[in-house]
């Protein structure tokens, strides 16, 4: 990660005086347009999903509703509730897997180096990058013999297995930065592989967990691909029920923009509450192997 | 860090359950859809969905009919929409997320509330993207309500025009042109910084693929009728909403970069006498010229996977704004040509390739130097 | 005591105790009936569930036009070894030609025999359903795709009659554009085009002529069927360019709401009108056979089986009863806007329009659509999907005829 975190005290000393001038009035402008053009579709979103099918109609779409409609929200409740905590079980159980399997490979990868570990490493990553529709067929025809097919651990072990290289990526970089010299003392303290993971590296790890909890447990939540082709009706995820709403017939609008907002709430949360780790998350899988 | 042979031993015990894993999900099934790329499963119905079909070995045929076969001028418009649209994606991303960036790297009031508004749809799903951008793109509706425009004029996703269209039997000839003028190019730029060899090697390649362009090409033909391809209209509104869901993650990785620029950096450009403009043409920009590279492979393999999004907002079976990913979906399970079906995604898994390979490459090559 | 029930049923699940072992009360449909179309699918669960009361019904519904969505979602499951306990797939092509060769269905003809169904259902939904001497699903409706909507009073407004020809559309066509309705004819995604175009082609050969195109004795590169995808093209002319985004729910309120003049759709659509837009039929809303197919009734008929390795196989067997029951076939019929496949039928529970199409039922000739599933395979019907959109775009005529024809030929028709 050669990311520095984005933190604004570092430089918040450097342009100082923001007196207004037009340059920063000009500033301001082009951060409003873009602020504008993020949120207009929140906007309509939300104000569609609190309106009752009837009030939705194109001449209005852009107004508030007259009452807030909250039938939306239970009646896609009642269709994508389920889902969500099918998404639920699964992203929480996928993450913790694939972040435990990271940490270790990451362990493993940057601080036991052997020959070939960095092709091999490469090799490991491109696993991120293809394209699933290239494997679907083989992996559902494994997923299926070995009985997993249609059930929510199918899935799991998917998104473990193509999760594996980022979370490996992200935490050989986060202890590629832990000095050796500490791995070093504690060899000499007579520590073997087991002992320093457990009495150096992983005491240190918590920024890299949430790192990786992050944006493993983003990724798995949003996935549709899988999602539609390794579950049956009892364990779809969200982002499929999701499409299902929106998908149909989609006359009343209300009821797919209440279930987006259903099916957002959680990633998210995630994203406002931990938004500078997302950040990392973000950096970490695209600069420097 | 030369140590007993059992701690490594332990460091590879470790990493083996993850490269096991790896080993069969991603290269044994990729080698499995390859070997059903070359059969005839799901060429005869009675096979398809056999629990114990028969499939036979036909080589490359699929292939072959997949970019000449007079059945699949879809797949052949879908990588055509594929290459326009990864085009746009990446420079709308690139231009957006280097813009906000710049804004913010002027330390704005509440710099915070204005990074997590434009980064806040990255940690949407493509699914809800799309849910959102359908409703928004409306032909009576949502933006043209919002900005005025004529719907009948407006139509968004349900466009049907092209533009730019092009005969695909003109492919090769097309390419050959455009591969000359880019050595062409190579070329000048050797001139000016007089490379003599780089220069002589490039305007020569230059001269033959332009010689064959204008002798053999035109006589080149894929397909025995002229078929054309082009960028259609209604993949527009897929671009505005991708480029809505990842022009964030542009912003971010160009506001890292820009904060890791030195202010000494700028400085010495300002007493240099450089105006604002100038120190970012020749100071900044080229710092950030890596990212960029970084960023537009990231984009890039993203946009040539893209399925999620385009199956929230136009279905999956919307000719003009299909792509391959979706195609693929489409041939195996409701055409049940699975073997077509594999042959689509080995195509897909090949153009990622291209641009991953040499990226991984590269940053591994570096790396192994100094390892 | 349900919430005991329902711990209970975690704890076993927990125990990891197979689906087995708590199949004896449950049984999982799998249709794309949802919205519009629930209610009809919902009588009939109900109905079931009234004979069947310990057998917890899921109804797993993948929505989506015509079911694209849904196919894509059970072939990954019949791949996948899982297949539902009872699918829905239409009569014809698309069940036999991707099921049953497949050797995936289990034989009904037993079930047949004991019901007395033989009898109840009409030859030609039987030869639909039958593959080498057994018969394979239980039809629960007809639909008939070739009609033609419309809204009288908007017509008389207009001062245009119902054209009973493709010619007289084209003239009607015409007349409507001088008065001010831009797009006479409205049409929705893909596959609603392609059901314009299977009115045509029945409509300008003939219904033997269409029939020989799925026999193999009319090739697609005749000039007659060059024809119709001439004609086609003016029609499109007459038709919105913003089709592919309609669902065909919002093609036909564009006619009831006098955007469009005529809506060409199959026979749900009196459903939608009557049971979701409360409208009168005759009156609100009226119809007639697609042009120049009056005397043609092209059919399709959803039908459910029982695929091998169903994991309830009981309770399949008993739904197929309801289904196939003059019970069943009346509940659920006149909500969906369809008729009885039974020729037993109660015509007083049904609405008019469906009195109207039973009467063609028994008097026309009947011929099988390509759209959904009778009388091609769906490895045709899909691909004719691509030929359909590039001729929206090039309006080659020659290319999408010599296209079709490849298809066919690629699809085994006629061999």
């Amino acid at each position: 990660m050669t990311s520095t975190p984005l933190s604004p005290t570092s430089v918040s000393s450097v342009h100082k005086s923001p007196r207004f001038t037009l340059t920063r009035g000009l500033m301001y402008l082009g951060l409003i347009v873009a602020a504008l053009f993020f949120l207009l579709p929140i906007y309509l979103l939300i104000v569609t999903a609190f309106k009752t099918p009837d009030a939705i109609n194109l001449a209005t779409t852009w107004q508030l509703p007259k009452f807030l409609n909250w039938a939306s929200f239970s009646d896609a409740w009642a269709k994508v509730g389920g889902n969500m905590l099918n998404s639920l079980f699964l992203a929480v159980v996928a993450t913790a897997i694939s972040a435990m399997l990271g940490s270790l490979n990451g362990y493993a990868l940057s601080k036991w180096k052997f020959r070939g570990a960095n092709t091999l490493f490469a090799l490991m990553l491109f696993g991120m990058f293809i394209p699933y529709q290239s494997v679907l067929i083989p992996l559902f025809q494994f997923i299926k013999s070995l009985g997993l097919y249609g059930n929510i651990w199918g899935l799991i072990l998917a998104h473990v297995v193509y999760g594996i290289p980022i979370t490996t990526l992200i935490f050989r970089n986060f202890y590629a930065d832990v000095p050796d010299a500490l791995v070093e003392a504690a060899t000499i303290d007579g520590a073997g592989f087991w002992g320093i993971y457990a009495k150096v590296i992983f005491p240190i790890s918590i920024p890299g967990f949430v790192v990786v909890i992050i944006w493993q447990f983003t990724q798995v939540w949003n996935e549709f691909l899988f999602a539609a082709t390794l579950t049956s009706s009892g364990s779809q995820p969200v982002t499929y029920a999701l499409s299902q709403l929106a998908g149909g017939q989609a006359v009343s609008w209300n009821l797919p923009m209440a279930g987006a907002i259903l099916a957002a709430i959680p990633t998210l949360l995630v994203y406002i509450v931990l938004g500078r780790y997302f950040v990392r998350g973000l950096l970490a899988g695209s600069v420097k192997g | 860090m030369k140590r007993l042979s059992t701690d490594r031993l332990w460091a590879m015990a470790v990493l083996a359950p993850s490269i096991i894993l790896l080993a069969v999900f991603v290269y044994g099934f990729i080698f499995r859809t390859a070997y059903t790329s070359l059969t005839d499963w799901g060429n005869d119905p009675a096979q398809a969905f056999s629990l114990t079909p028969i499939i036979r070995f036909i080589g490359l045929q699929n292939y072959h009919d997949l970019f000449t076969s007079g059945l699949n001028t879809r797949f052949r418009q879908d990588l055509v929409s594929t290459l326009f649209f990864t085009i746009f994606f990446i420079a709308g991303c690139l231009g957006l997320g280097l813009a906000m960036a710049l804004l913010l790297d002027r330390n704005p009031k509440a710099e915070g509330l204005w990074r997590t508004i434009f980064l806040f749809p990255m940690s949407l799903s493509f699914i809800v993207t799309g849910t959102i951008w359908r409703w928004m793109l409306q032909p009576q509706g949502g933006l043209n309500q919002l900005l005025h425009l004529n719907p009948a004029s407006n139509g968004w996703l349900t466009s049907r025009d092209s533009v730019w269209s092009f005969d695909w039997n003109k492919l090769p000839l097309i390419t050959a042109v455009l591969v000359a003028l880019a050595l062409l190019w190579v070329g000048w730029q050797a001139l000016r910084s007089a490379q003599r060899t780089r220069m002589g090697v490039a305007f020569g390649c230059a001269a033959l693929l332009l010689l064959w362009a204008l002798v053999i090409g035109p006589n080149v033909k894929l397909l025995p009728a002229p078929e054309l391809h082009g960028f259609n209209i209604a993949f527009i509104g897929i671009i505005i909403a991708a480029i809505w869901q990842m022009s964030g993650y542009t912003m971010a990785l160009y506001l890292a970069g820009l904060r890791g620029i030195p202010e000494e950096l700028r400085e010495a450009a300002r007493v240099d006498g450089a105006n604002e403009w100038n120190t970012y043409r020749h100071v900044i920009f080229p710092l950030l010229a890596p990212i960029t590279l970084s960023a537009m492979i990231i984009l890039g393999h993203i946009s040539l996977k893209i399925f999620d999004l385009v199956f929230a907002m136009t279905g999956p079976d919307n000719g003009p704004t299909d792509v391959p990913a979706l195609l693929m979906y489409i041939t195996s399970f409701r055409q049940n040509a699975l073997a077509v079906g594999a042959a689509i995604g080995t195509v897909l898994l090949l153009l990622v390739a291209i641009i991953i390979v040499p990226y991984l490459a590269s940053q591994f090559r570096s790396q192994e130097g100094h390892a | 005591m349900k919430k005991s029930i329902k711990n209970a049923l975690v704890i076993t699940a927990a125990l990891g105790l197979t689906a087995q072992a708590l199949a004896a009360n449950k049984i999982e449909i799998f249709s794309w009936w949802a919205g519009d179309e629930g209610p009809a699918l919902a009588a009939l669960i109900k109905l079931y569930e009234a004979k069947y009361p310990a057998v917890k019904v899921d109804n797993a519904t993948v929505t989506g036009g015509a079911g694209t969505n849904a196919k894509a979602v059970l072939k990954t499951r019949m791949l996948g070894g899982d297949p539902p306990d009872s699918f829905q797939a239409h009569a014809g092509q698309e069940l036999t030609g991707t099921w049953v060769v497949a050797n995936r269905m289990e034989d009904l003809t037993s079930l047949y025999k004991s019901e007395g169904w033989n009898s109840k259902f009409p030859k030609a939904v039987i030869d639909l359903i039958s593959y080498k001497g057994g018969i394979y699903s239980v039809p629960v409706d007809v639909h008939r795709s070739n009609v033609m909507w419309y809204v009288p009073a908007n017509l008389k407004k207009w001062g245009v009659s119902v054209p009973k020809t493709w010619h007289e559309m084209l003239t009607a066509c015409t007349t409507l554009k001088a008065k001010g309705v831009a797009t006479p004819l409205v049409m929705g995604e893909n596959w609603t085009q392609q059901m314009i175009w299977e009115s045509l082609a029945t409509g300008m050969l003939g219904a033997q002529g269409w029939n020989n195109l799925w026999n193999g004795k009319l090739k697609f590169t005749d000039p007659k069927v060059v024809a119709t995808f001439s004609m086609y093209g003016n029609l499109l002319d007459c038709a919105n360019k913003d089709a592919s985004g309609l669902s065909w729910q919002q093609a036909t309120d564009r006619m009831l709401a006098g955007q469009a003049a005529f809506n060409i759709m199959g026979d749900w659509a009196a459903g939608y009108m009557t049971t979701t837009k409360k409208l009168k039929p005759g009156t609100d809303f009226a119809w007639s056979a697609s042009p120049s197919t009056s005397g043609t009734f092209i059919m399709l008929a959803d039908s459910f089986g029982l695929p091998k390795g169903a994991k309830d196989r009981t309770e399949v067997i008993n739904w197929l009863k309801v289904l196939g029951s003059k019970q069943g076939q009346d509940a659920f019929n006149p909500l969906k806007g369809s008729i009885a496949a039974r020729t037993d039928s109660d015509l007083g529970k049904y609405g008019a329009y469906s009195q109207s199409a039973a009467n063609d039922w028994k008097k026309n000739t009947i011929v099988g659509s390509m759209v959904h599933g009778a009388a091609a395979p769906e490895s045709f019907t899909s691909g004719f999907g691509s030929i359909n959109d590039a001729f929206v775009s090039n309006r080659d005529a020659k290319a999408a005829a010599q296209a079709s024809q490849d298809l066919a030929d690629k699809s085994r028709i006629g061999m």
